[in-house]
């Protein structure tokens, strides 16, 4: 082997790999050995696959480079994407045996032979800023194992941080892929509303779930979104729109881009430390030839209520196929309302009841048009928010996160304190264009992540300025603990 | 302020078991998200169409063609109760 396999990013990996110098089954190997030696302190894995991958890796390699670039680079799944008898919990006791019966089609794009390190702990159902609502323990932060990885693709990010795996896969419905990089120190990408197929993505909040890339770089950001992006008939909402090379202007720069700095998502709700870094990148960017001035999205201020609405609303109609009926927990009972009841009950976790019963009461009759009819007005300002602030700017910038990692249990008994974690992402999910978390340095020796936002489908353009971001903010991935 | 009966009321449509002291403090919890939430109703958006879907899509349809999917036998392999074809549920009540 040239060098240690664990310096290298995914898309240095894939190119050993394809030049012969270094086999997928031993990138396979190197990965399930760092697993034997941090998960048991880092718990980034609800199930590991160690033989699958080096089956799949084998298998990749009689290829002889003849398979794609990006095949033999072992990968970190959330355990809320179906794998094909392989266990999917989504964090949740109510699937703790359930074994899909077909892949999600981000993994089957990825290709036939993707090299599954494992499944990744995550809050429950996706829903939590700090992987601590998983029925099977918290997710522990690399960088510090008191605090927490965030969430809800806290073990995604946590596994990339550790090297168990040279990327992830995780969702993204109110900031999940973001805000756990962001505090784990990698790259997260949340990709256009669409752009990748939601087909097996278990449901959470139907017209806010992607699908989202999780890594070291912004490079192997794109090429991931490269592998799992498309369009697909078996998901109506996929967008039905060409994809282009995410990797064709990566090193293009910034030079007389319109960057815009937002204001609301810069005010005292975010921490000084956190505002310093993202104004120090910000000006960087400037430095680099961009054009960077400030940008207001006025109704981001009502973004996080119209959120806890519209999320609770689809996921207690989502989790309304869990009854015990056709797949995962029952609990017997008598008559069949009863068990209902009582596999609800005993499967669900503390933070999935209460969004079922705020989802419900929100819907429910008297108060839909007070709350749900009127959060989707909101959504609809936001959209014209955003399209003012695109007609001005090509990239705007935020933090991703008001607050660097917490200590774990800091927030477990106060909902609100860590519905506050998703101020800065949930703007562009709820408009549903993409934004990227690029880490910007460091406050309290803890990582921050800068937010770039595009216009719905700008990707290319996108992963150009968070490439010129990260370049100019010169954070290396350094691999924890 | 959400009653007692209320939270009960809201338990039953979602078909949530809930013991008496989930139902106090989900009251409780419930009252400070709903307070927080409260502010969007102050925006006055009466003309203001909403939106479903980010990208704005309607009516998607595809063909109405057969094709091979699930059989039977591999869509009950997950049932936690089946009896011969058929997913088994307790009396209808």
């Amino acid at each position: 082997m040239p060098q240690n396999l664990l310096d290298l990013t995914a898309h240095g990996l894939a190119t050993e790999i394809e030049v012969g110098r270094v086999s997928a089954r031993e990138a396979a190997e190197v990965a399930n050995v760092r697993v034997e030696e941090v998960d048991g302190e880092v718990n980034a894995f609800l199930t590991t696959t160690p033989e699958l991958a080096l089956e799949r890796a084998g298998r990749v390699d009689e290829k002889n480079g003849e398979g794609r670039f990006w095949e033999g680079v072992p990968l970190v799944v959330k355990d809320v994407l179906s794998t094909r008898g392989v266990r999917t919990t989504c964090g949740s006791k109510i699937l703790e045996d359930f074994e899909p019966l077909y892949n999600a089609s981000a993994l089957e794009n990825f290709g036939e032979d993707l090299v599954m390190v494992g499944k990744s702990n995550m809050d429950e159902f996706a829903m939590g800023s700090s992987t601590e609502n998983s029925a099977y323990g918290p997710t522990r932060n690399p960088w510090d194992l008191g605090r927490v990885p965030g969430g809800s693709s806290g073990g995604s990010a946590a596994a990339v941080a550790a090297g168990e795996g040279w990327w992830a896969l995780g969702t993204d419905t109110g900031g999940s892929v973001r805000q756990p990089a962001a505090l784990c120190g990698i790259v997260g990408l949340k990709p256009t509303y669409g752009r990748v197929s939601r087909y097996g993505l278990i449901s959470f909040g139907s017209s806010l779930d992607v699908v989202g890339p999780m890594t070291r770089d912004v490079r192997d950001a794109a090429l991931l979104l490269q592998a799992i992006a498309g369009h697909d008939r078996r998901d109506s909402t996929s967008a039905n729109v060409e994809t282009p090379d995410y990797l064709a202007e990566l090193d293009g720069g910034v030079e007389g881009l319109r960057v815009g700095v937002v204001s609301e998502l810069m005010d005292e709700r975010i921490d000084a430390g956190v505002r310093e870094v993202v104004g120090t990148v910000a000006e960087g960017l400037e430095g680099a030839g961009a054009d960077v001035g400030e940008v207001s999205l006025p109704h981001a201020y009502y973004a996080l209520e119209a959120y806890y609405i519209i999320a609770p609303a689809e996921v207690s109609s989502n989790l309304a196929r869990f009854d015990g009926v056709r797949y995962g927990l029952r609990v017997p009972a008598d008559g069949v309302h009863e068990m209902y009841r009582e596999t609800r009950e005993r499967g669900f976790g503390a933070e999935a009841k209460r969004r079922i019963m705020l989802g419900t009461y929100a819907l429910s009759s008297g108060y839909y048009d007070a709350y749900y009819a009127q959060a989707q007005k909101v959504r609809t300002r936001i959209i014209e928010d955003f399209r003012a602030a695109f007609s001005r700017y090509d990239v705007l910038i935020s933090p991703t996160s008001p607050s660097v990692a917490f200590e774990l249990g800091a927030k477990t008994d106060d909902p609100l304190a860590m519905y506050l974690q998703d101020i800065c992402a949930v703007p562009a999910s709820l408009a549903g264009v993409p934004a990227i978390s690029v880490p910007g340095g460091l406050s309290e020796g803890l990582p921050v992540g800068v937010q770039l936002m595009g216009d719905h489908f700008t990707e290319p353009m996108l992963l150009r300025a968070a490439r010129a971001a990260e370049q100019v903010a010169g954070f290396g991935f350094t691999l924890k603990p | 302020m959400i009653s007692e009966e209320q939270v009960r009321h809201v338990a039953n449509l979602a078909r949530l078991g809930l013991t008496d002291d989930e139902i106090q403090e989900m009251g409780t919890q419930l009252d400070a998200i709903l307070d927080s939430i409260e502010k969007i109703r102050e925006l006055d958006l009466s003309d203001v169409p909403p939106t479903a879907n980010p990208l704005n899509l309607s009516n998607v349809l595809r063909p109405d063609e057969p094709r091979p999917e699930l059989s039977q036998e591999e869509a009950l392999t997950q049932a936690p109760e089946r009896v011969d074809d058929l997913f088994a549920v307790p009396r209808i009540d």
